[in-house]
């Protein structure tokens, strides 16, 4: 009996092997490498990884001016697949980056002899979650964005519990399980709703069974649709789904967190974007209107809800449901002009992102307790630099010329107005309106007490050390990598918009 | 170097300075040198500018242009009108000395202060030059950064009620632009200010003059002027009414009267109505006021409604007085505040009771605050006589009451400011003038007697900016050709 294999393009998922291969080497450092030079090793690994990622998904962009389907019809191989992994590898550098210094377990420094236990699972995690990311967003039919799903997913929920001895982060780690387990059986719901429609499960076949069998507006395709629409929702952290957010992000290590904040949201909203334009372009108009909707819903929740937050982890929290929402505007457009929205909004969002929890986790290690708005005192003057950089990141994200924020506001709203929903436009800026306050507390917080005013013992590695806080080489390389990629993204719209154009024509838009 | 690059220099120069003072691990005295060197090279630019500005050519001159990103439409663009000119020579002169200010005073981490003050440099000349309307709103957002920091951390005990104020107050209004900007320009392809059509959409057009309105301010809109103009530091404080409230003017101006003619004869009786109300309540009240800033904050509220009035009469007159008063007022807000912080930093306060005879030993003080004020209150042959004169003939040839309305708040100037120099320079000594307490020392001098010396030149030569604003063709004209 002979068995038929697809052929496969090997190169075409060559980013994924990659990381994949490196999170083996970095599983085999937890057991053959001696615990003195394993975080090392591991991160090395993890760097070596992440590093051949970007490298093969930056040949494969160029490499792939016509997009097709690879290992039959189950993964795109297009220019949308390698510029999302292309950021998500940019995001896993500085993730390693910061996660040598600083994860897991800095908290137990009392216990050096233990401090590096779980630090090679950890690079083996994030890089098994990259490679899932990486795979997620090229998928061409639903059971490949389903096991890609849960494949980036159980890497998180692990990440995000490793830190066991600290209460939070077991508790963040299960209720992620838990809520995200049921994100993703409601996605598997609608994806067998929608098979059971169309009788297929390729992206661009549903498309093609809804146009030749007249399935617009078909009971259950619909109702597959809005379950898949929330199953992603989930994953993007799009309110009304966001209620497992500010928990997760604040009680995960912050470094999980800075990566699930920024990978986790580039991964959901490419696919999501990708998904809808390719399997659904002929109920437009119900997705256009269910994502004007969520974003609307996310911006007025995640805004307002920062507002009363005292938790910087939360108020970042819940900022990062509210940029869901604006990147939703982008979505719900549906456009070829929303596609290079989204796809160039994410790379300053992913960046300030990313760069703001790895100084909060900078300031965590300091001062050995959750950073506060109240303890914030007097960083901006002792850490210039951090300080510096967090300025730029908190007006950026609200959207004043700081950085790509504000470019990618614009082009949010552009696709909005082109779209023809001014009303949404207003929505946006209404919301931009009112996250100025909670982004201008934390630049208050930081520059306008004085450490004086600092209420709290610190237990960090200030007390540990004895007054000067740890030198983190690689978490300034990391933040000011970050700070470069959020400054250099207003001046350098253009090629980022023709590298988004280029994504976007892979589309069928 | 060509002329054209005057112009991106101009912008770009003091937003290098500010990195570079920021980045330099200098002393205290070295910081602030760099930061005045950059300042003395900006207005050294900005005169090589003015001397090359043909003035005898309408249209915009000086100009760049690179693309930013063309698939909607944006792109760098940037140049002078005659009247920009102007402004920015306002600009770079009244930063210089708020920045030389700080320098003898000695401000607290200096090279975060200096390299804030020359970033707001570099916005606001690019607020005065932008000739695109994504990059306009850049810069006019771009203000707004440092003016926060300075007056968060360096600012009154109150500073932190006073900056959340301000900023929410502005962005409102910004944030709204924003909206407007995109509706415009991308129902127009463009987003350049040169190339771009009139429009006839009352809602844009309101979008815009909200911005403008709250940055200006106009009644009721001032409802963050009081605080941050007392919570402030001095010389921001003279920044901020000086400078950064005409760039609401100028957007009015340049944008709002511009782009819009059927909405600006729409609303035309509404917003010279508002200013009107500027004019007389901002008056009053710098009449009830019972300290120095405050005196001086609520007279640039009634001053920016006399320049928006004149603006809005839509004459030539009021055109050219416009101008010409931007100019007077800013120079003349920033001596003021600055001679402001300098009695404070003598006395601890600004409060008139608490004030009082100190001509008396200062002749220096005395005859600046006199000379400045005096010219405030429109003296005739003083340079604000000319723009309030000008002013008024523009909004006499709309309507006679409005004229007499602007007539009334000139009399009520006159009725403030010598209130405000009897208090501070006559009368009896007040409790916390001390003997000691000595007169303008020659740092002081150095930056308010070149402003003072400005407007006496001003006041002898109106016309050098009156005649020169709106060149080519009569102003009105100009405006109605948008300026090509």
């Amino acid at each position: 009996m002979s068995l038929h294999t697809p052929h496969i393009d090997w190169f075409g998922l060559g980013p994924i092997f990659a990381l994949i291969g490196a999170a083996f080497f970095a599983l085999l450092c937890a057991v053959l490498v001696p615990r003195a030079i394993r975080r090392l090793a591991a991160g090395g690994f993890s760097l070596a990884g992440f590093t051949a990622g970007l490298v093969l998904s930056v040949w494969l962009y160029v490499d792939s001016a016509h997009g097709h389907t690879i290992v039959s019809g189950a993964f795109y191989r297009d220019r949308w697949t390698a510029l999302g992994q292309i950021i998500l590898c940019g995001i896993g550098l500085a993730t390693t980056l910061v996660g040598v210094e600083h994860v897991p377990g800095w908290g137990r420094s009392a216990d050096p002899a233990r401090r590096d236990d779980h630090i090679a699972e950890f690079f083996a995690l994030l890089l098994a979650s990259g490679a899932g990311m990486a795979f997620f967003v090229g998928a061409a039919n639903l059971m490949v964005l389903f096991l890609a799903l849960e494949w980036f997913s159980i890497a998180l929920y692990v990440m995000c519990a490793i830190d066991y001895d600290l209460e939070g982060s077991l508790e963040a780690g299960l209720k992620y399980l838990i809520v995200g387990s049921f994100g993703a059986a409601t996605l598997l719901f609608g994806s067998a709703l929608v098979y059971g429609a169309t009788g297929t499960i390729s992206f661009h076949g549903i498309a093609t069974a809804v146009a030749t069998k007249g399935l617009t507006g078909d009971t259950f395709l619909v109702l597959g649709l809005a379950l898949i629409v929330a199953g992603l929702g989930f994953k993007m952290s799009a309110a009304p789904f966001h209620m497992w957010t500010p928990d997760v992000y604040e009680g995960a290590p912050t470094t999980v967190t800075a990566w699930m904040s920024s990978a986790t949201k580039v991964a959901a909203l490419l696919l999501t974007f990708r998904l809808m334009t390719t399997a659904f372009p002929h109920d437009g108009r119900l997705w256009g209107w269910a994502f004007a909707i969520v974003a609307t819903a996310s911006l007025a929740i995640g805004n307002f809800a920062a507002l009363v937050q005292r938790n910087v982890k939360r108020i970042l929290a819940y900022s990062s449901i509210s940029h869901a929402g604006f990147m939703l505007i982008a979505v719900s457009a549906g456009s070829a002009l929303g596609g290079r929205a989204l796809m160039y909004y994410l790379v300053p969002y992913s960046a300030m992102a990313f760069g703001s929890f790895a100084i909060v986790a900078a300031r965590e290690r300091e001062l050995g307790v959750p950073v506060t708005l109240e303890n914030l005192a007097g960083f901006g003057w002792e850490r210039p630099f951090l300080g510096v950089a967090m300025w730029f990141f908190m007006f950026g994200f609200a959207g004043l010329p700081l950085g790509g924020g504000f470019v990618g506001k614009f082009y949010v709203f552009a696709a909005a107005y082109r779209h023809g929903w001014v009303w949404l436009v207003i929505v946006g800026v209404l919301a931009t309106l009112v996250s100025l306050y909670y982004y201008l507390g934390i630049v208050r917080a930081m520059y306008m007490r004085p450490s004086e005013e600092l209420q709290v013992q610190p237990g960090g590695s200030v007390a540990v050390s004895g007054g000067a806080p740890p030198a983190e080489r690689l978490l300034h390389v990391a933040v000011g990598a970050a700070l470069a990629v959020s400054l250099g993204s207003l001046f350098a719209v253009q090629p980022l918009i023709d590298l988004a154009r280029h994504a976007a024509s892979a589309l069928p838009i | 170097m060509s002329a054209n690059s005057l112009t991106s220099i101009l912008i770009w120069l003091p937003i290098a300075g500010a990195i570079l003072v920021s980045l330099l691990p200098l002393s205290r005295y070295a910081t602030g040198a760099l930061a005045m060197l950059f300042s003395l090279a900006e207005v050294g630019f900005w005169i090589e500018q003015a001397a090359r500005f043909d003035f005898a050519r309408s249209g915009l001159q000086m100009e760049e242009r690179a693309t930013w990103f063309n698939d909607l439409g944006v792109s760098y663009h940037v140049g002078v009108y005659g009247f920009s000119v102007w402004l920015v020579g306002l600009t770079v002169i009244a930063m210089a000395a708020c920045t030389g200010y700080g320098f003898w005073v000695g401000r607290d981490r200096p090279r975060a202060y200096f390299a804030l003050m020359l970033l707001l440099t570099g916005a606001t000349v690019g607020v005065f030059m932008a000739q695109d309307l994504i990059v306009f709103y850049a810069f006019f957002e771009a203000m707004l950064i440092p003016l926060y920091v300075l007056i968060g951390v360096w600012g009154g005990a109150r500073r932190m009620e006073a900056t959340i104020k301000f900023v929410i107050y502005t962005m409102a209004g910004s944030l709204l632009m924003l909206a407007a900007i995109v509706v415009y320009g991308l129902k127009a392809g463009t987003f350049d200010l040169v190339d771009g059509p009139t429009s006839a959409s009352r809602w844009l057009f309101l979008g815009f003059m909200l911005a403008f309105v709250i940055k200006a301010p106009l009644f009721p809109f001032h409802g963050w002027l009081p605080d941050a103009y007392r919570e402030g530091p001095a010389e921001v404080t003279a920044v901020l009414s000086g400078v950064i409230s005409k760039a609401g003017l100028y957007g009015m101006l340049r944008i709002a009267i511009a782009k819009f003619p059927d909405p600006t004869s729409f609303y035309r009786t509404a917003v010279l109505a508002l200013a009107a109300a500027a004019l007389v309540y901002g008056s009053l009240l710098a009449f009830r006021s019972t300290n120095f800033r405050d005196v001086v904050s609520y007279s640039s509220l009634a001053q920016s409604g006399l320049i928006a009035l004149g603006l809005f009469a839509g004459r030539d007159l009021g055109f050219d007085g416009a101008v010409l008063q931007m100019v007077a007022h800013g120079l003349i807000s920033t001596s003021l505040f600055l001679i402001a912080g300098a009695v404070e930093r003598r006395t601890t306060t600004g409060e008139f009771r608490l004030l009082g005879g100190m001509a008396r030993g200062r002749p220096a003080l005395a005859t600046l605050l006199m000379t400045v004020g005096i010219i405030s209150l429109a003296v005739p042959g003083s340079a604000a006589f000319a723009g309030e004169f000008l002013i008024l003939a523009g909004v006499f040839q709309r309507a006679w009451w409005w004229a007499a309305i602007g007539a009334s708040g000139i009399v009520l100037a006159a009725m403030y400011m010598l209130r405000l120099i009897s208090a501070v320079l006559h009368e009896a000594r007040g409790s916390t003038v001390a003997d000691e307490a000595l007169d303008l020392r020659p740092g002081e001098l150095a930056l308010v007697v070149p402003l003072v010396g400005v407007l006496l030149a001003l006041s002898a030569w109106p016309a050098g900016i009156s005649h020169h604003s709106f060149v080519g063709q009569s102003p009105s004209a100009t405006v109605k050709n948008q300026f090509k």
